[in-house]
Parts: C-alpha cells; sequence; structure tokens
C-alpha cells in the first residue's frame, strides 16, 4: 500500500461518508473502504479504472468530474477525497469550489512541484522535470496546472478557504506530496 | 391457451387496478425460475423481460424450443450465478407466453379479448410481478435487474416498493420514453395495423394472422437494436448468395436477407396485438412525470443500492438518458453505481457476450449477496 493512502484514511473519522474524486483503480477507496468506512464510493472518466473498481467491489460512478460533480447536493459527504488529480483539471479552481461545496471537508493531495528533486531537476538539466511522482514528459503529462505546497497554500488564503493542517507535514522543499484537509 | 397448459403459473386472485381504470382479478401469471431459494430467503433475485422477452430467459424455451433470451447472463457459474441465486422471471400481463394477455378468451365473449384488452402500463406489469413474492414468500429481494423495458420495470419496482429489493440494476433503459422511442414503436404499431389481417385486433377469429406487418414491425425495431458500426462491421455491402445486383427487389444484400429472416422467426413466437400493448405501455412509461416532474422522488423513500449500466453505441436508451437516472439518485444522496460499457453492438449488447458487462453484473451482484449475507 502506498504511504499515501495511509496518510490519507487516517484524516477520515471511522463511519463517516466519503467521496474519492477521480478514485483510479480504487486501491485507496479499498483501503479506506476495508479499514475506516464501507460508506465510500468513487468517481473516475477511465473506463478500464471503472472496471477494476467494480472487479474490487466498490461503488464507483464512470464521469468527468469536472462536469458531474454538480449533481451532487451541498454538503452531502463529510468528505471529499482529491488525490494527486487536481492538477490534470482544465479548470481546477471550479473543482475546488464544487468539493468545498459537496464536502464538509476536502482532502486534497498534490505533487509538489517545489520538492527539491523538482527543483534541482530544472536548475541544473534546464528541462521540466521528470521524477517518480511525475514520471511524464512535457508534451504527454496529463498535468495541466502543476503547482507548490507553497502555491496551493496561497491559493486557499486568498480565497479564505480554511486549511486545517493539522495533520499535516508539509513543507514545500521537502515533501514531494501536499496533503491538505481543507473547508469553507 | 393449451399449448400453455404445462408451464408454471399462478393464478392471481387479488384485484389490481389497472392505470387505465379497468380492475382485473382471478388472472395468470405465467413465471419460471432458476436457482435454489436459500433457507432465509435471502437470494432471491428477480429479472425483468425486455419487450419480446419472457419469463424463459435460460436454457431452452420449452415453447419456442429456442435458447432463453438471457443465456449469456444467466445460468450456472455465469454472471446472475443460479448456483447462487435464485432467480424469478415472470411474463409481463399484456404478453404472449401464458400471462394475462390480449389472446385470452374473454369470458364475457368466450373470444379472444384482441383490442378489447385493457392497456396496460409499466406500473400495472410491475404491480402484477410483485405477487410473485408473495407467493414465494421473500420478505425483500437481493436484486431487481432488467434490460430495456425490464430496466424500466426496475425502476418502477423501486419506486412502489421502496423497501424491497436490497439492490436494483437497470441496465440500457430509461425513466422516460422519448419522443425518438414512442415513434419508433408507433412505426411498428401502424406496420401492424396496416395489415388487412389485423382486422382491429380480431385476427384470431379468422385464423389469419397479421404475420407479415408484424414482421416488418420487428424488422424496424431491429435495427434499433445494432449500431451502425455494428451493421457495417458484420454486413457492409455484402451480397447474399449471388456474385452482382441483380437489379430487382429480391434480398441482394445479406442486410436485407438478416432482416427478412429476423422478422420471419419473430412472428412464430410473438403475438402482434401483445406487441401492440407492450409497446404502448414502454410509450406510457415516463417515472418523472409520475412524481411531479421530480424523479428523484422516485427513490426518496428507498433504501436501495443502484447500479446502472448503459453501453456506447446504443442510440434507442442512449448513455445520456441512463445517466439521468444516477443524477436524480445522487440529488438524494442515494448509493448509486454507473458504468458505461464499450461496446458496438448497441442496444442488443445487453442480451450479448460483452464480457466487461457480463463482469460488471458478476461483481455487483458477489458485493450485493456478501453485504446481505
Amino acid at each position: 500500500m502506498k504511504k499515501e493512502f495511509y496518510n490519507i484514511a487516517k484524516l477520515i473519522d471511522k463511519n463517516s461518508k466519503v467521496l474519492d474524486v477521480g478514485c483510479g483503480n480504487g486501491d485507496l477507496m479499498k483501503y479506506i473502504n476495508e479499514n475506516i468506512t464501507n460508506n465510500i464510493r468513487g468517481i473516475e472518466i477511465s473506463k478500464d479504472n471503472v472496471q477494476k473498481c467494480i472487479e474490487k467491489g466498490l461503488t464507483v460512478i464512470e464521469g468527468n468530474a469536472e462536469n458531474d460533480l454538480k449533481q451532487f447536493p451541498e454538503l452531502s459527504f463529510d468528505y471529499v477525497i482529491l488525490s494527486q488529480t487536481l492538477q490534470a483539471f482544465l479548470d481546477p479552481e471550479n473543482v475546488i469550489n464544487e468539493l468545498l461545496r459537496i464536502g464538509k471537508k476536502a482532502i486534497v493531495t498534490i505533487p509538489n512541484f517545489g520538492y527539491w528533486k523538482v527543483r534541482i531537476h530544472l536548475l541544473f538539466k534546464g528541462t521540466m522535470p521528470v521524477t517518480e511522482n511525475l514520471p511524464n514528459d512535457w508534451y504527454n503529462t496529463p498535468n495541466l496546472h502543476m503547482c507548490s505546497i507553497k502555491d496551493f497554500v496561497n491559493f486557499c488564503n486568498k480565497r479564505k478557504i480554511k486549511i486545517n493542517i493539522s495533520n499535516l507535514n508539509y513543507q514545500n522543499l521537502f515533501s514531494e506530496l501536499g496533503i491538505f484537509i481543507i473547508e469553507k | 391457451m393449451s399449448k400453455f397448459k404445462d408451464i408454471k403459473k399462478i393464478i392471481v386472485e387479488k384485484p389490481l387496478k389497472l392505470d387505465c381504470g379497468q380492475t382485473i382479478n382471478n388472472y395468470p401469471l405465467a413465471y419460471e425460475t432458476y436457482g435454489k431459494l436459500n433457507g432465509d430467503r435471502s437470494n432471491a433475485i428477480m429479472i425483468f423481460h425486455a419487450l419480446t422477452g419472457d419469463q424463459f430467459a435460460s436454457g431452452i424455451n420449452p415453447i419456442t424450443k429456442k435458447d432463453g433470451w438471457w443465456n449469456y447472463a444467466l445460468g450456472p457459474g455465469k454472471a446472475i450465478d443460479t448456483d447462487k441465486y435464485f432467480v424469478i422471471a415472470a411474463n409481463v400481463i399484456g404478453g404472449c407466453m401464458g400471462s394475462f394477455g390480449p389472446s385470452d378468451i374473454n369470458p364475457d365473449t368466450k373470444k379472444p379479448y384482441g383490442t378489447n384488452f385493457p392497456v396496460i402500463t409499466i406500473n400495472d406489469m410491475v404491480n402484477a410481478q410483485y405477487n410473485l413474492l408473495d407467493y414465494f414468500k421473500i420478505e425483500k429481494l437481493l436484486s431487481v435487474i432488467g434490460g430495456s423495458m425490464g430496466g424500466m420495470q426496475v425502476l418502477q419496482f423501486v419506486a412502489n416498493f421502496p423497501n424491497k429489493s436490497y439492490t436494483a440494476l437497470p441496465i440500457a433503459c430509461t425513466s422516460s420514453h422519448s419522443a425518438q422511442n414512442i415513434a419508433l414503436n408507433e412505426l411498428g404499431r401502424q406496420s401492424i395495423m396496416a395489415d388487412h389481417n389485423w382486422s382491429n385486433g380480431f385476427y384470431e377469429e379468422n385464423k389469419k394472422l397479421p404475420d407479415k406487418g408484424l414482421a416488418v414491425a420487428r424488422m424496424a425495431a431491429h435495427i434499433t437494436y445494432l449500431s451502425k458500426k455494428g451493421l457495417q462491421e458484420k454486413f457492409g455491402r455484402k451480397l447474399q448468395e449471388r456474385d452482382d445486383l441483380k437489379f430487382g427487389f429480391d434480398a441482394d444484400f445479406q442486410i436485407e436477407s438478416y432482416l427478412r429472416y429476423q422478422g420471419s422467426v419473430f412472428v412464430d413466437r410473438f403475438d402482434a396485438n401483445s406487441y401492440l400493448y407492450i409497446t404502448r405501455a414502454m410509450d406510457y412509461f415516463d417515472l418523472t412525470k409520475q412524481f411531479n416532474g421530480n424523479l428523484s422522488k422516485a427513490f426518496e423513500k428507498s433504501d436501495t443500492r443502484f447500479f446502472i449500466i448503459s453501453f456506447t453505441s446504443d442510440w434507442l436508451y442512449p448513455t445520456i438518458e441512463n445517466r439521468e437516472i444516477v443524477i436524480a439518485l445522487n440529488a438524494v444522496g442515494k448509493d448509486v453505481g454507473f458504468v458505461e460499457i464499450k461496446s458496438d453492438k448497441g442496444h442488443d449488447s445487453f442480451l450479448l457476450d460483452v464480457p466487461d458487462f457480463l463482469n460488471a453484473v458478476k461483481n455487483f451482484l458477489n458485493t450485493s449477496y456478501n453485504k446481505v449475507k
């Protein structure tokens, strides 16, 4: 299991109602389903991944988070998870707004573009960083809106989005991943 | 009718008030079951058939001697695993496989009802079939499953009986028949009515059946069950047992021959008046209207977990219409999964060997069963 899953799962209260936006192959949902709460469902755009979720016995809605979050009523989930997909949306700001509308809390993780390895890569190689977390080249990456932990914090502050950092160990230079709990 | 004397049926004594205003009672409801009901009666699934289906979903249909219509999905070890689940399938009222329908004898006239049969609705069909739960003493079904018109019955079932099934699997269906759906059904009905033998629906007295009209209705409908791509790949412009065009109106093309064949075999197993009545029931189906324009209200009281499936190439009940049901369920916080299966086989995909579809059904039922146990 990825360490990230463990870190996300421990932020979630037992038996709460959870939506995993862009749930991928369902690995995270499965972990949460087995350990934290079975009141969890996902939304996923890739047909292959939807099938993998169904194989795992998970509830999944095939759809595009960019458009399909609006069908959920306000505050209909205790937690909405967005794990490493924010940067792939056309309109991340809108997605964040939607997460905060439908979820009492949103758990957002981002690949940190301020991570030291990323900085070193750009500084010394002079090419777009390729790391374990960011394995694609600039021309085939699904990531449209890369940001650093600092960028995301600034983004939230500007919009008066509350960042609950109690469980977070966020450091712009030394973390490959930023994990945030945000609420309106 | 005598050809149905060996099939299973119950006589429903309880009066059923139909949507058209008439009340029926003591009517036959033909059914078939697959698998065994377990000790605590927790493994029962009710499946609903589509327009031209019947209760013989699996194995060999004893009347037509043809394969059951859902042999790919239903049977031992299959997606709806009859080694594990007890499956009940009924013939809808209005149908022609032993349930109360227009070819039954009207006790008042001693002749077949014909078009004096009351117009029935999806709601009426579901209410009639509900009697089988009492008959088998099933408190709560594991699932209600159906494709196409069967899916409409699934939606209606949950709306009528919100806590009588743990899960629901509506497949390739809609909550409200579209103008295009109604138009295509009307085409079929007019084709039957244009056949001289139809005789305003009283053909059984004349012993001459409106086979030609029914065959054309089936041909037209059959096209709507396939996709353009599927047709092109299977038939293209291939010629039928000839090297060149014959400059006439015989079936030059394989697709023509195929459709003619589909029409001709259909009339052997289906009743023209049933075709009229059942297509009418589909056209009248508008669950949104039943709940005053708010589809979510149909599901508000229910605790049923939904899993909705559509197919990429289905243009009869396209993904967008299936998605509307998902949206209505989400709007009231219900537990719903949804998948659009990639398939070139059109609306018929749910009847065919489409592994992603069959696996999805199997996995969903497995999970459901484990949760209920």
